[in-house]
């Protein structure tokens, strides 16, 4: 195959010598050469050194990078469990603090209830006693009035130039209070 | 080579072409004859070539940085792109190859950039170099291939899922494609490479006419453009062929 083309390129190098330097033979030993010592010079580097730096490189940022991600992602949870504590924390002072409000509410209002009872009772004894006091007043005035009346009548009866019976004028002015 | 220059001298006339001339390997330490072991341009560059990829490879990554630098960066996405090309298209099995085929991939695509500095020689403009990457290439998947399959390996060249009539005339069709692989995989690189740097070549000898110089210029501009392209394309067709071919030789079954 080789021998193939580089008889069959080197008539052409006959033909076209002056136009194409590629085609002039004789410097092929050197290229080959050359070209030989470079390319295993470029593969020892490359094999020997430079490949294996650069997949330590990229292994250790992968490994980098895998390490840092985890590390991220615990603390995300971290966050996520404190952030949940804080909730409960919130919550319960909040239960906490509706309670108290709630059991303060309803020793206030028993005291208020108490003393809202004590004060209706004092008040309906205060009120017993001046109806008692009224009563008794009424019954005096009208006590008062049936004497004022029967001596009026009395007075009047003797103005007129009669004489006034006690047991008749008693007797009139109860029927006319009474009426 | 001196012959061909003279030749050159004695047509021209107001303009010069030598779009050629570029490509000629004279000694680098004066003398005539070219002997295999004298430093030449040749030489040069691929040294040029060597100590650049050292540089990005090794020295580049000598920090060993987690974060890397600029030169580190570089260098593993050269690491990377190539490691996931030999995995992709050639399969895991074939990771074991990958050390050569980044060395065939870092020579081609430094010497075909420092080809492109101004007055400098291309290694892979010239077929003795393309033709020694590409037999190697041919060599390795060849032997690989019957060192792996045995006489499986022949499986290549007979279509099993082809009409039985046709099996025979499609394993000649096989047979002759496989061995064209080298010749259209080495003509291909050191094709385009001299193609385009003899095209800039004849720009620049248009330039000498001062009314088309300014349109030369440009002409040159846009085929630099082109070729800074080219340079690297035809490092990652050549390579990724390699990976292609590597993988005919692991799982020969179509």
């Amino acid at each position: 195959m080789a021998t193939e083309t580089h008889e069959a390129a080197g008539h052409a190098a006959e033909a076209a010598a002056p136009g194409m330097p590629q085609l002039d033979f004789t410097n092929w030993g050197n290229q080959i050469f050359w070209l030989l010592v470079t390319l295993v010079v470029i593969y020892f580097v490359l094999s020997r050194i430079a490949l294996p730096r650069i997949a330590a490189v990229l292994a250790e940022r992968q490994g980098t990078i895998t390490n840092d991600i985890a590390a991220a992602e615990e603390l995300k949870a971290k966050a996520v469990e404190a952030e949940g504590a804080y909730n409960k924390a919130l919550a319960d002072a909040r239960a906490e603090a509706q309670r108290i409000v709630a059991e303060t509410k309803a020793e206030i209002q028993a005291d208020l209830d108490a003393a809202t009872a004590k004060a209706d009772a004092e008040i309906a004894a205060k009120v017993a006693e001046g109806e008692k006091a009224i009563a008794a007043i009424r019954a005096n005035a009208l006590e008062s009035v049936k004497v004022v009346a029967k001596d009026t009548t009395a007075e009047i009866v003797a103005a007129l130039g009669g004489e006034a019976d006690a047991n008749t004028v008693d007797a009139a002015v109860a029927a006319r209070i009474k009426g | 080579m001196n012959v061909a220059t003279e030749a050159h001298g004695a047509e021209s006339g107001g303009l010069v072409f030598h779009p050629m001339d570029q490509f000629i390997v004279k000694p680098l330490f004066g003398g005539d004859t070219i002997a295999w072991y004298t430093i030449t341009n040749v030489t040069l560059w691929m040294a040029l070539a060597v100590v650049a990829i050292i540089a990005m490879m090794v020295l580049g990554t000598s920090r060993r940085a987690i974060v890397p630098s600029r030169s580190q960066s570089v260098g593993e996405l050269a690491y990377g792109f190539i490691y996931k090309m030999v995995e992709d298209v050639a399969g895991k099995d074939a990771v074991k190859f990958f050390p050569y085929i980044m060395t065939l991939f870092m020579f081609i695509v430094f010497a075909n950039f420092l080809g492109l500095l101004p007055m400098s020689f291309t290694t892979t403009s010239h077929f003795a170099v393309t033709v020694v990457l590409a037999l190697l290439v041919f060599l390795t998947v060849t032997i690989t291939g019957f060192v792996k399959n045995g006489a499986g390996f022949l499986g290549l060249f007979w279509v099993s899922s082809a009409p039985l009539a046709l099996r025979p005339i499609l394993a000649i069709i096989e047979l002759i494609s496989y061995f064209v692989r080298p010749v259209s995989h080495s003509i291909r690189l050191a094709g385009n490479v001299m193609a385009g740097h003899a095209v800039i070549k004849v720009f620049a000898g248009f330039a000498a006419i001062a009314a088309v110089s300014p349109v030369s210029v440009v002409a040159i501009t846009a085929m630099y453009g082109l070729e800074v392209l080219v340079a690297f394309i035809q490092a990652y067709v050549f390579t990724i062929l390699t990976c292609v071919y590597l993988k005919d030789a692991l799982h020969p079954s179509h």
